[in-house]
């Protein structure tokens, strides 16, 4: 449904994605996986239509992603970027708020006011929602930023027949442990309600744990691409995170775990 | 199920905000129009409320007494255009100075910021300085409109230099434009300046008392000239206000949430220009509103544009009008400068609101 073909973003003379070839397809939670610079949110915001791509092609229902309108393409898909700072206190309500499009002065309506308390009841939220963002932790403005993607999911579709997409930029990154299974889980379920998910993750175990695709990325091109199991090698690991790991297996079938390899000299 | 029914919060209970958006527009709504009426009947010629419609009916020719036609003078004459003068351009400076708030993500954005309110002075300076000299033969078709015509004329040709710098590929680079403004203020406040320093001592006068900002001047044509604008940013701000609210998260983040990001800025601009330019033109510079009203709205009802751009306009027209009453009784028969009089009443009340909730809202 999402197609990136070739596509290649550069700097002036420096690639920060080359020749990348992904599908997005519904019902499938892909994970993002790679060292730092790696190019992953490069790749998410091409995929977003926030960057266009400098050759290659990104392409939503066959049609290039630059050719879309602003708005059209919010009723299909949601971002949750890295680090969104609030230029003025709203509350945590409001900003959820922002995921549903209501022009002009007309307030939400109960029904989208109801959705925004399901969405901040869903990333375990609910007591705060009217807090001012300022006061709130970081695992909780992350958390309100995925309430509002959520939101935008759930009203932002004019056609129920076209699959949604939602693409998330670390969304664990700030998270406890409890939270990041929350936070997944709702990911995965997304996905199994018909939307293609995206998530750059660097935690590789609960990559593992979650997606059922993993795209590993290193220097802005695409180093392996399948199940976890296919994707975490020692040697290929290593080689792109240019340190010594080991991967084992879990109680869980299927789910392999990675560990740095510590060296006690 | 049903205890967490009773911790939903309800829709309305935000502890955060003082007041909902309803009350803060109806509040302001009535407080401009006690400010108005105030306006119409407070002067050097006092006319009564009971005597309002008395001067109206004289209007219609129903009553014919030298006392109602006196008073219809006044009115009609003199107090009208001025109380809508002032409203048009109270509205005007408060509502841009949110929308520069909103677009530059900025609590301390103003439309003196991007050098248009500069820009529009050093035109007027360079009028009244030089109306008389080399720019006589441009100037002296335009009669009385000169000024006006040429601080609008300054205003708008700052903001297209300002454009012309901040757009790259088509797109309006925000941070550009706002040190570009800077730097382009500075550099009209220095050739005002210079203009001042050459001036004799009865342009020097003018000069002064012009960039003091006055209501004094106030005339029917001055109204139509500065509604047209003020309309026009009011009419457009549901347009807006969505771009707005989503550019509270960045720019990035509005056009997830679909909001068409340089579309909205160019509005914003253009219409900000626009407004201040004939604010500017009509009644000098008159700082504060377009820095205050929006905070206080801001600190009394949240940050939502639903509520801040159009209490902004209601709040700064009434704040202008508040001002203007003051300024023509403290000193009566004269007139104090408006500017004077804003700043000795909004500092209190800012510094107050700052004190108490911090700015922004945040304590």
């Amino acid at each position: 449904m999402l197609r990136a073909c070739t596509a290649t973003y550069r700097v002036g003379s420096k690639a920060l994605i080359s020749n990348i070839d992904l599908d997005l397809q519904p019902g499938k939670l892909m994970a993002v996986i790679g060292p730092n610079g790696a190019g992953k949110s490069t790749l998410l915001r091409i995929l977003s239509g926030e960057l266009r791509s400098t050759s290659g092609t990104v392409e939503l229902d066959g049609r290039s992603i630059s050719s879309y309108r602003a708005d059209e393409l919010a009723r299909r898909r949601a971002v949750v970027s890295q680090a969104t700072a609030l230029a003025f206190p709203f509350t945590a309500r409001e900003v959820v708020l922002l995921g549903a499009t209501v022009p002009g002065f007309v307030s939400a309506s109960e029904q989208v006011e109801h959705a925004a308390i399901e969405a901040l009841r869903t990333v375990g939220l609910l007591g705060l929602a009217d807090r001012l963002y300022p006061h709130l932790s970081g695992g909780e403005r992350q958390r309100v930023h995925i309430a509002r993607a959520l939101l935008q999911l759930a009203f932002g579709h004019c056609d129920d027949a076209e699959p949604s997409i939602l693409l998330l930029d670390e969304p664990t990154s700030s998270l406890d442990l409890a939270h990041q299974g929350v936070v997944l889980a709702e990911a995965r379920r997304q996905a199994r309600c018909g939307r293609a998910v995206l998530a750059v993750l660097h935690d590789l175990n609960l990559a593992a744990a979650f997606a059922d695709e993993l795209v590993l990325m290193s220097k802005g091109r695409i180093a392996a691409h399948g199940t976890a199991q296919e994707v975490f090698r020692d040697e290929l690991l290593s080689r792109s995170y240019g340190c010594e790991v080991r991967t084992n297996a879990t109680p869980e079938p299927g789910v392999p775990f990675v560990l740095p390899h510590a060296r006690r000299d | 199920m049903t205890s967490e029914a009773v911790s939903l919060p309800s829709r309305r209970s935000s502890r955060a905000h003082h007041f909902t958006a309803t009350q803060v527009i109806v509040g302001s709504a009535i407080l401009l129009a006690i400010a108005a009426l105030a306006s119409l009947s407070l002067g050097p010629t006092g006319i009564t409320l009971s005597s309002l419609p008395r001067a109206l009916m004289s209007v219609f020719g129903v009553t014919d007494d030298a006392t109602a036609a006196r008073e219809r003078l006044v009115l009609f004459d003199i107090r009208l255009p001025r109380t809508l003068l002032g409203m048009f351009v109270g509205a005007s400076l408060a509502i841009a100075g949110a929308i520069m708030q909103g677009l530059f993500r900025n609590p301390l954005a103003d439309p003196g910021l991007i050098g248009v309110s500069s820009g529009a002075a050093l035109a007027a300076v360079a009028t009244i300085a030089l109306g008389n000299g080399i720019a006589a033969p441009l100037l002296q078709p335009l009669g009385v409109y000169a000024l006006p015509v040429a601080a609008f004329v300054g205003g708008i040709a700052t903001t297209g230099i300002l454009v012309m710098i901040a757009g790259r590929h088509g797109q309006l680079m925000v941070g550009t434009l706002l040190l570009a403004g800077i730097a382009l203020g500075a550099l009209s406040g220095a050739l005002t300046g210079l203009i001042a320093y050459a001036s004799d001592d009865r342009e020097l006068r003018d000069l002064t008392f012009w960039s003091m900002g006055s209501l004094g001047g106030a005339n029917w044509p001055k109204v139509l000239a500065v509604m047209p604008f003020a309309l026009l940013v009011v009419v457009l701000t549901p347009w807006l206000i969505r771009g707005l609210n989503g550019f509270l998260l960045g720019e990035a983040e509005a056009f997830h949430l679909g909001v068409n990001v340089e579309r909205t800025k160019f509005v914003s601009i253009v219409v900000t220009a626009a407004s201040v330019g004939a604010a500017v033109a009509v009644a000098g510079i008159i700082g504060f509103v377009g820095i205050v009203v929006p905070h206080v709205v801001r600190l009394l009802a949240g940050a939502d544009h639903r509520v801040v751009l159009p209490g902004s306009a209601l709040l700064g027209a009434t704040l202008m009008l508040v001002a203007d009453i003051a300024a023509r009784l403290i000193v009566r028969p004269a007139e104090l400068p408006i500017g004077i009089v804003m700043a000795a009443i909004g500092t209190p009340v800012f510094l107050h609101l700052v004190m108490r909730r911090g700015i922004g809202g945040v304590e």
